[in-house]
């Protein structure tokens, strides 16, 4: 790194939370049953945020924007929206 | 046969927190190209909404090096990088595997405005993979028409239907005779990462056009997304196919679709969940104009499958 100028480096550097906290976006809340819940990874997969454990199915709600398609993508149902208070 | 969900890699790329919309279908596709290209990859972006989901300096919200240039210059700025990489690799500044590099940009930057760019890149079977993620306008300052908008969708420059009916343009860079040409869409994650890893692995130009239905600007439930990439592709709206040198092959289910084994659904269903086919299909001429609509991707089906017949 010594022959990089200060003019050559990256100015931005790969973090989460870039676009800030994401979860105060959310108007629903996303809530896993894990009684129904057969641990298939269709709502890992089809998450566009990236916040779901894949083996664990737990989601961060720190940065959950809510949309929902976990909930609609999920073949057994465990998957709710429930209103945000 | 495609890769199952459960054996897709750990590897996350798009990071949590970035500022694209919710339900996006661009960052979820991107996390589809990043579980398959891994760590060693350079991104370029022309502008569109993926420029802007990166987030606030100095955050950024993936994890590749990511360059953003003009909005024309996808193909140049690419076909650069990779002989810069290359020379570098010559003169030992550059140790191990030689990173990928990958152009990530909208319809805009890919049918109109950056295609003469990227046509030259082609034509020189420079080494990169051009990625297309095609929401069919230009979403990001406010869905304009594009190159890729069907044939009587609402767009703000078009407020009573388009008039023209979209190019096909995974076809044009079929024609230009490169290695490797493939569409995809987020409802189909394993066919994506199968065709990424594939598009990875061979020399030249590469182009991958990903189906992104995007809720703000075809006016559907966000939660839709998925739902509404599936209906695409069961319609016959999206035809999922790749060509390696040439020669054409359909994946499932549009191979089901082309050679007649399931019909393809009346794409009325898929139209009329959209507002912005169904707010114009409320006068007297909704049924022609529906007609029309069908017509259109009635007549893409039968060209494509009489175009995967010829062997070059």
């Amino acid at each position: 790194m010594k022959s990089v100028t200060k003019a050559y480096r990256p100015i931005s550097w790969p973090m989460k939370g870039a676009g800030g906290e994401t979860g105060t976006w959310r108007g629903h809340r996303p809530v896993v049953n894990s009684q129904i819940c057969t641990k298939c990874q269709f709502c890992w997969v089809y998450c566009p945020e990236a916040v779901i454990d894949r083996y664990e199915i737990t989601i961060d709600y720190r940065y959950c924007k809510g949309c929902g398609v976990c909930a609609a993508e999920c073949p057994t149902g465990a998957i709710s929206m429930e209103k945000e208070e | 046969m495609t890769t199952s969900i459960k054996k897709l890699p750990d590897t996350e790329q798009v990071l949590s927190g970035n500022g694209a919309c919710g339900g996006c279908p661009a960052t979820m596709a991107l996390r589809m190209v990043g579980k398959a290209l891994g760590t060693n990859a350079i991104m370029l972006l022309t502008p569109a909404c993926s420029v802007a989901s990166m987030g606030m300096t100095p955050k950024l919200g993936y994890n590749w090096p990511c360059i953003n240039i003009c909005f024309a210059t996808a193909g140049a700025s690419a076909s650069g990088i990779t002989h810069a990489i290359e020379i570098m690799k010559e003169k030992g500044r550059l140790q191990g595997e030689l990173p990928t590099v990958f152009s990530w940009v909208g319809d805009g930057g890919t049918y109109d405005i950056g295609f003469q760019a990227l046509s030259a890149a082609a034509e020189r079977n420079e080494n990169i993979i051009h990625f297309c993620y095609n929401n069919e306008a230009y979403s990001n300052t406010g869905v304009q028409r594009s190159g890729a908008t069907p044939r009587g969708s609402f767009t703000t420059t078009t407020p009573t239907g388009k008039v023209q009916p979209k190019k096909n343009m995974p076809m044009l860079m079929l024609e230009h005779n490169i290695p490797y040409v493939a569409t995809a869409t987020v409802a189909y994650p394993g066919d994506l990462y199968d065709k990424v890893v594939k598009a990875k692995n061979i020399s030249g130009m590469k182009y991958i056009e990903i189906l992104a239905p995007c809720y703000l600007g075809w006016q559907f439930d966000m939660a839709d997304t998925v739902q509404m990439s599936r209906m695409a592709v069961r319609s016959g709206a999206w035809l999922l196919w790749e060509a390696e040198n040439g020669k054409i092959s359909f994946n499932s289910p549009s191979s089901h679709i082309i050679n007649g084994k399931r019909d393809a659904d009346p794409v009325n269903e898929y139209v009329m969940k959209q507002g912005r086919f169904n707010r114009l299909l409320n006068g007297a001429d909704a049924a022609r104009r529906i007609a029309e609509i069908q017509g259109d991707v009635d007549r893409e089906i039968a060209f494509m499958r009489e175009r995967a017949k010829i062997m070059i």
